[in-house]
């Protein structure tokens, strides 16, 4: 079963006019997913490739129906476009852009709260259903249909994790890039959530990185509610503390966020943590008894 | 970013932030009269980005403005050692002249994102001039802990929750209401990700002033804060990290001897945890980022080639958004470009147009230790590192 992105999506992207924004929505459809619409402010009336570039989002839903959106738009407009795409009604927001200020996610969280939409991201790869669609920048052709969930803060750290599972034959259920932020529309829990409801995924890939609590409290939602093998990798164990380590959310402030107590965190809720990201995928196998 | 804490009281003043009144000296000649001007007795303090000046020498009071002069010769030009320099400590450029105030008692105030909750939150406790990280770990019953709405600001019942947690009252805790009600302000105002004022000087009059300040910004929103941005200190950054970040790259320098070039921070980061597992240090960690141009790479091989403590280069390419073939081009031009390089180079490239990559690597010339998985990448550069690749 897929989760949010599959063979019923209708993609939008905006910022499609950009040059990212193009290569990647062509990208998207080139794997398989319905790019139905564009929206570039003041571009509406052209097109890419064949796809119609909207003035709106509102107005590209209305036209085409579009139930997901890919958003490309720089920094300093990208929450205006995640607030557009959700008053426009469209159920999944995947946002890519990196380098959205703290203070306009804060606004965009209060702003979510009165809108069903989910928002994957920012600063994330996106989310891809092997062998049906993805919504994002991963390269599609290193997945596999197949029995593990992957969630993740990094981007190239999942490819890596995807690349292990595909080479074991094990494949993917679906691959949910969180993104790396200090804050973002879908949690770890949230994605285990969905994991949970999935009969296809029979255990989960989890990469979580220095910096916040977030994988503590996935850790304790795990050992609540969640019965299948969930396997652990957490990046920068070698990270100094008080650096940001590339994405905005990954540092050590205060003696708080290490790895150390991640991982500790971790495996006293039973998920396996392995020391080295190459044991990923073995260790996912060993799990599943093949 | 981080900023100076004369620059930081600059800031909260703007903001209704009471001070100790001030002056910034870059010569120790300025010190006597500055001393002079505030009274004749004053504290003379070290400007670095670091914290935990005071224990190493670099805040002392001044008896008279003839002292003054002496203290701020001494400090300027200093190399000084906190525990948050590291051995090499930080070269003082700047002294912060202050008046000395008669301290009744000192408190801890700070503001900063609590990203579990999602909102900004304010810390304040009793137990000022002590690190908040060590009041926490002894007494994190002591730590008064109150989130605001970003967009609604301080209510008033908060500040007031605040000041009677912390045992303030009368016209003290009337001072305060208003400190804090400016704080809130400046740290929502300028997008700070830290505001701190350590200690907040309760005087023996029972006046309450910011006698420290310390502020960081969150690098994203800067574009919107044109006179912050301008507040940058490059002397207190490392060389290769500015050089680096010119290019648009996330380097940043740290004590090992293999050097990393990696695409995304999440695999940087695991490239160096690996390296470690394998017995080596990590001399750096870069990101060359999704949309690294060619140049951006080459860039960044110059950069981690001129550490002198690099013994051995991995590059780690995981292709999505970053083509492999436009990465291994880069190389192959910053190599050609540099001439001799007799540093081993190991390289693992995967993903995107990753055929074209390694055909590019291999057409070359150069002499690549070429690996195919991670571990294996790891296995190799510290062999190589050792000299026995």
């Amino acid at each position: 079963m897929p989760i949010w992105v599959g063979n019923d999506t209708r993609l939008v992207v905006q910022g499609i006019t950009g040059k990212e924004g193009e290569f990647h929505a062509l990208g998207c459809r080139e794997y398989g997913t319905r790019v139905v619409a564009g929206v570039t402010p003041g571009k509406g009336g052209q097109e890419v490739e064949g796809i119609p570039v909207f003035d709106s989002v509102a107005e590209a839903r209305d036209e085409t129906g579009c139930n997901a959106t890919m958003i490309f738009v720089p920094p300093p407009f990208a929450a205006d476009a995640i607030m557009e795409a959700a008053e426009a009604g469209v159920e999944l927001v995947v946002c890519i852009t990196e380098g959205i200020p703290v203070a306009d996610m804060l606004k965009v969280k209060a702003f979510l709260r009165r809108y069903p939409s989910r928002l994957v991201g920012p600063n994330c790869p996106g989310v891809i259903t092997p062998g049906q669609a993805k919504i994002g920048i991963m390269p599609g052709h290193i997945h596999r249909p197949g029995r593990v969930g992957v969630v993740s803060r990094s981007g190239t750290l999942t490819y890596e994790a995807v690349w292990q599972l595909t080479s074991l034959e094990l494949g993917q259920s679906t691959c949910i890039g969180i993104g790396g932020d200090p804050l973002n529309g879908t949690s770890f829990i949230d994605a285990l959530e969905a994991f949970r409801d999935d009969g296809q995924t029979e255990a989960v890939i989890l990469i979580g990185e220095i910096g916040g609590s977030a994988e503590e409290e996935a850790a304790a939602w795990v050992q609540e509610h969640f019965d299948r093998p969930v396997v652990g990798f957490i990046a920068g164990r070698t990270a100094p503390p008080g650096r940001r380590m590339g994405h905005a959310g990954a540092i050590v402030a205060g003696g708080k966020g290490t790895a150390a107590e991640k991982m500790e965190a971790l495996e006293a809720a039973g998920i396996r943590v392995v020391e080295s990201p190459a044991d990923l995928g073995r260790t996912v196998a060993e799990a599943l008894g093949t | 970013m981080k900023i100076h804490e004369y620059q930081a009281k600059e800031i909260l003043r703007r903001y209704g932030v009471a001070t100790p009144r001030g002056e910034v000296a870059e010569d120790a000649s300025e010190a006597p009269g500055i001393c002079e001007r505030l009274s004749g007795r004053c504290v003379v303090k070290a400007q670095i980005h670091a914290g935990g000046r005071g224990k190493g020498g670099g805040v002392k009071l001044a008896g008279s403005p003839v002292e003054a002069g002496e203290l701020a010769g001494r400090i300027l030009g200093m190399q000084l050692v906190t525990p948050q320099t590291g051995p090499e400590g930080r070269i003082v450029r700047k002294v912060l002249i202050e008046e000395a105030l008669n301290i009744a008692s000192e408190l801890y105030l700070g503001i900063t994102l609590d990203r579990q909750l999602g909102q900004p939150v304010i810390m304040a406790s009793a137990s000022g001039g002590m690190e908040i990280e060590e009041v926490a770990a002894k007494d994190p019953e002591a730590i008064v802990r109150q989130p605001i709405d970003p967009h609604l600001g301080l209510q008033a019942f908060q500040g007031r929750t605040v000041a009677r947690r912390l045992g303030l009252s009368g016209g003290t805790a009337k001072q305060f209401l208003k400190l804090l009600s400016s704080l809130v302000d400046a740290y929502l105002d300028t997008d700070a990700s830290l505001v701190e004022i350590n200690p907040l000087l309760v005087t023996a009059e029972g006046d309450v002033l910011a006698l420290d300040a310390k502020m960081s910004f969150d690098d994203n929103a800067l574009f919107r804060h044109p006179d912050i941005r301008e507040m940058r200190d490059l002397g207190e950054e490392n060389p290769l990290e500015i050089e680096a970040g010119k290019h648009g790259l996330n380097y940043i320098k740290l004590d090992g001897t293999i050097g990393c070039m990696v695409n995304g921070a999440g695999l940087a980061m695991a490239t160096m945890d690996i390296i470690k597992l394998y017995g080596a240090e990590p001399a750096n960690f870069l990101d060359v980022g999704g949309s690294a141009s060619q140049e951006a790479v080459a860039s960044a091989f110059r950069i981690l080639v001129s550490d002198q403590s690099v013994k051995a280069v991995l590059i780690n390419i995981f292709g999505g958004i970053a083509r492999t073939d436009r990465i291994a081009r880069g190389v192959v031009d910053a190599l050609a470009e540099l001439g001799d390089v007799d540093l081993p180079v190991v390289v693992r490239l995967e993903g995107t147009n990753v055929e074209q990559g390694r055909a590019i690597l291999q057409e070359a010339g150069f002499d690549f230790i070429v690996a195919d998985q991670m571990a294996d990448a790891a296995e190799k550069v510290v062999a190589a590192a050792r000299g026995e690749g």
